[in-house]
């Protein structure tokens, strides 16, 4: 049985909008095949990999694991809305200097994870970095050029 | 000559849109009228397939098709050029005909207007089975009457086309010297035997494919793929149509490893659009990557080496056994060829078995079979050095390959880092530093692998404004974009920004061979650099023309006759201002590969009530010939080492009894996180390799071959004991300590033990948290 879709109004990289969803559509389906917003990559769709992370009232959330009728009033942010227009975001430009991406499938979820990291402690050691980092799997890298992008987006940004 | 270019850090040419969400991935294509598919996969690990009834999903509303092998072309003609696996083995992956031969195994296929209905049909698709007994591990396949997989299948023998009927695809042999001589000069001889589990690449984006079967019958396909032309090439072959009629736009790849080179999706999609008359898009749940993709053979090895007192080895034997998972083809060809090529030892014995079971079919995994063997010869070699009281790494420097050193094949070496890899070991403050506290051991371990060439083509187009073009044939999944386009901006002597590299279509350039066995930085860089002269020899004749001169020197970016001077943008801009039709084309096929070595030093503290490991410190070392970006050449070896740590400790497929993988989520499959781990410390030896213009040898995948060796000498030296079965879990170090009394096995053992693993306790599954 095909269930009806249900009208959810969200605000989403602060732009207002609405979309029709079904009530089994996860966020990250709505985001990508409803809205067309395909930064947010699935990767497991079962909360593992972090692939999907977006933020959702100024948290990280695994997009696959929270229903598009869920978000109703609240604020959304993906990876198409951390650069401020054509300007990208220290966390961005730090990516790619430190060459902090191979495949770059993970780099979004890795990039809003650490910027909502940063948006509330400033100053984080290693230890934090890699906490806060640790539900957003890589692998090809090893992690190192991306603790070391977010470090370097730590420096400029207290600055 | 100085290069502007080459072993600088330019920013990588799709970087942007990769940090702002721009870049496409194969599922993220979108186009009118699309359906989803999905796979309905056998629950059982070897069944006939008796009937298939489709009656009830094609009720369901919204559903458009239903695919099964029966949907195959009937009388395939061969195709030339197609590749050599046989054509029944290659459908049958794709879609069982009448056998499931691993629990995962395709068996009928879907397309719906959503993937919800599609997955909801997958349900109501009506298969019966005759269940039949398994067999799952390489050695038990390997017995007089163990059931077997595959009817017409029989042992190729090196100089013999077929052996017996048999589950053993495969058998090959290298032999030199006397080993029983060489055994018997030796002061000291260790013999061990050594079980590597099976492990996926575990890239984060799964499979994917879209498929337009046209009206005018041509196949357009959108995929995530390592090699867009062998997915054509296959497409066509397994299709029955001509290839011309197959086009291939390669997607943005979300990681691959060797894994994305083989083709699931692409000629189902294409099957179920014909059917259907719409673009069908497949993508792959994890769970579907893990049980129905390839991922690296498990392996059971026998391993013995002998060496005098002074540290010359003297004889050394191996024997190989590879799980093929279902079909032949577990590279262990490979293997034998890469177990001792590291060393110079003058009495040599080695046999493989390529042996099918009933597990997914094995794919590559970066530089595939050398781990697996080198986990066993580095092993044995650290004891060696231990039994003689000699440096591990100068035990491996008495004893290194060199330049002209017979490998197992019996080819010499060509010009190789060995040497140099040891020695920048050697020196490496790592490798000085004390450890410090109890508990704390350090290993090393030496990798080698041969890399590979084959056909790579581009074309570059000049620009009016002194830019240019390169069109080139290689999938980018770690950055290839820069490294070829950094070597035609070092020919043109233009900076590396001034390049626009673009990955293309089958129809737009000339056939490249897959992205894989570290080759596209060495070939496609080469065709780039061979396209860049041809450009270069076509300006010079244009400006050899309107200067009315002779000949013309370029250099440094200019060309040059006596008074005559243009730079490399003021010819572009007269050569668009005359309307001079100019383009450079680069078609290779080189054949001075250049193998690559890499070493690893790890120190790692293992806590003895828990048996778990913590990785301390890592070093990389690895000869890439010549580093052409940096930064991306330590990512090549910073991934490669991790992944090799994940093996070493954490990965493996869980099995059960009847077949079924039992931890088929990234959670429980557990690779390596952030918090897992400390830096990876890098050092790029260059050691030019003669067979390519600037000296590259490829590095994408050395550096994974030490770790697991290198950690499993690391415990040791950590708390005295030797490990030889990957991975090492904390299970598998407490039983190995004793402390958990009656499961301790004896010394090899683990030979004889079934596969099936007992599924991890929650609690190990996050055995990552460090204690530190």
């Amino acid at each position: 049985v095909i269930a009806a879709t249900t009208r959810t109004r969200v605000t989403i990289n602060g732009e207002p909008c609405e979309f029709l969803c079904e009530p089994r559509q996860s966020l990250l389906e709505c985001l990508r095949d409803i809205l067309g917003l395909t930064g947010t990559k699935e990767g497991c769709n079962d909360g593992n990999c972090g692939a999907c992370t977006v933020l959702l009232d100024g948290r990280i959330v695994n997009s696959c694991l929270v229903l598009g009728v869920e978000v109703e009033g609240a604020r959304v942010v993906t990876i198409e809305g951390v650069a401020e227009g054509v300007t990208l975001h220290p966390l961005q430009r730090a990516f790619l200097e430190q060459a902090a991406l191979q495949c770059g499938f993970c780099t979004a979820g890795l990039i809003v994870a650490a910027k909502a990291l940063l948006d509330v402690e400033p100053h984080p050691s290693e230890t934090d970095i890699r906490r806060a980092l640790a539900n957003n799997l890589c692998r090809c890298t090893g992690y190192d050029k991306v603790v070391r992008a977010v470090q370097q987006a730590v420096r400029e940004m207290a600055q | 000559v100085t290069a502007s270019v080459i072993g600088t850090r330019p920013l990588r040419h799709d970087g942007i849109d990769k940090v702002t969400g721009r870049a496409l991935y194969g599922a993220d294509v979108r186009m009118p009228r699309l359906l989803h598919g999905h796979v309905v996969r056998s629950p059982h690990a070897h069944a006939r397939i008796l009937s298939i009834d489709a009656t009830r999903a094609l009720a369901l509303p919204g559903v458009k098709a239903v695919i099964s092998a029966a949907d195959f072309p009937e009388d395939v003609q061969p195709v030339a050029g197609a590749g050599v696996e046989p054509l029944a083995y290659l459908r049958d992956n794709i879609l069982a005909s009448h056998k499931a031969l691993y629990k995962g195994h395709a068996v009928a296929a879907i397309a719906a207007t959503s993937p919800h209905i599609a997955a909801q049909a997958a349900e109501l698709v009506e298969v019966r089975y005759e269940v039949l007994p398994t067999v799952l591990t390489g050695l038990e396949a390997m017995r007089s009457g163990a059931p077997r997989l595959h009817d017409d299948l029989r042992t190729k023998e090196p100089g013999e086309p077929v052996g017996a009927l048999s589950n053993v695809a495969k058998h090959v042999h290298h032999a030199w010297g006397d080993v029983d001589a060489g055994f018997a000069e030796a002061a000291v001889v260790v013999e061990r035997s050594f079980d590597t589990a099976t492990v996926h690449q575990g890239y984060i984006e799964p499979h994917n494919a879209t498929a337009v079967w046209n009206h005018d019958d041509r196949i357009l396909i959108w995929c995530s793929t390592q090699g867009a032309f062998g997915v054509r090439d296959v497409t066509a072959r397994v299709l029955d149509v001509p290839i011309s009629r197959v086009t291939v736009y390669p997607m943005e790849i979300g990681g691959g490893f060797g894994g994305k080179l083989r083709v699931y999706l692409e000629p189902v999609a294409a099957l179920l659009s014909r059917k259907a008359g719409c673009p069908v898009k497949i993508v792959m749940s994890r769970a579907d990557v893990f049980e129905g993709t390839g991922p690296a053979p498990a392996s059971h090895v026998d391993l013995k080496i002998g060496a005098r007192d002074d540290g010359r080895i003297t004889a050394a034997q191996a024997s190989l056994i590879y799980e093929a998972g279902a079909f032949p083809g577990a590279m262990v060809g490979l293997g034998a060829l890469c177990v001792f090529a590291a060393y110079d030892i003058p009495n040599i014995a080695i046999e493989g078995f390529d042996v099918v079971v009933n597990k997914p079919s094995t794919a590559a995994y970066r530089a595939p079979g050398a781990p697996n063997a080198a986990f066993a010869t580095e092993t044995v070699l650290d004891e060696i050095a231990e039994r003689l009281a000699l440096d591990p790494i100068e035990l491996r420097l008495l004893n290194i390959a060199r330049e002209g050193t017979r490998r197992a094949d019996g080819v010499p070496h060509g010009r190789i880092g060995g040497v140099e890899v040891l020695e920048a070991m050697r020196r490496h403050l790592h490798y000085r530093t004390p450890l410090g506290r109890p508990y704390r051991g350090r290993g090393i371990a030496l990798g080698y692998w041969i890399n590979e060439g084959h056909p790579s083509c581009c074309s570059i187009t000049p620009n009016a404004d002194g830019t240019a073009t390169l069109l080139e044939g290689s999938v980018d999944i770690g950055g290839t974009r820069t490294s070829i386009a950094m070597q035609a901006a070092e020919v043109l002597g233009i900076p590396a920004e001034h390049v626009r590299p673009i990955v293309a279509d089958t129809d737009s350039i000339g056939f490249t061979d897959s992205t894989g066995g570290s080759r596209t930085t060495f070939a496609t860089g080469w065709a780039a650099c061979a396209a860049a002269d041809d450009l270069l020899r076509q300006m010079k004749a244009f400006l050899t023309r309107i200067w009315r001169v002779e000949s013309i020197v370029f250099d440094r970016g200019v060309f040059r006759c006596g008074e005559h001077r243009a730079t490399f943008a003021e010819t572009c801009a007269r050569i668009a201002k005359d309307g001079a039709a100019i383009v450079g084309r680069g078609a290779v096929d080189p054949t001075g590969v250049g193998a690559s070595l890499a070493g690893c030093i790890v120190d790692v503290e293992v806590d003895p009530e828990t048996g778990h490991t913590t990785v301390l410190r890592v070093t990389s070392v690895q000869d890439a010939g010549r580093a052409i970006h940096p930064s991306y050449v330590e990512g090549q070896m910073q991934g490669g080492t991790v992944q090799g740590i994940g093996w070493a400790l954490n990965e493996q497929y869980c099995v059960s009894r009847q077949g079924a993988m039992l931890n088929s989520t990234l959670l429980d499959y557990c690779i390596p996180t952030a918090l897992d781990l400390p830096m990876i410390e890098t050092e790029i030896v260059e050691v030019p390799n003669p067979g390519h213009p600037f000296g590259v040898r490829g590095v994408g995948e050395a550096s994974i071959v030490p770790p697991p060796a290198a950690v499993a000498n690391a415990i040791y030296h950590a708390i005295g004991v030797r490990m030889t079965r990957l991975p090492m879990t904390p299970q598998a170090v407490v039983e190995r300590l004793g402390i958990l009394g009656p499961t301790t096995r004896a010394e090899g053992a683990a030979a004889t033990e079934p596969v099936a693993s007992p599924q991890r306790s929650f609690a190990e599954c996050f055995q990552g948290i460090p204690t530190r």
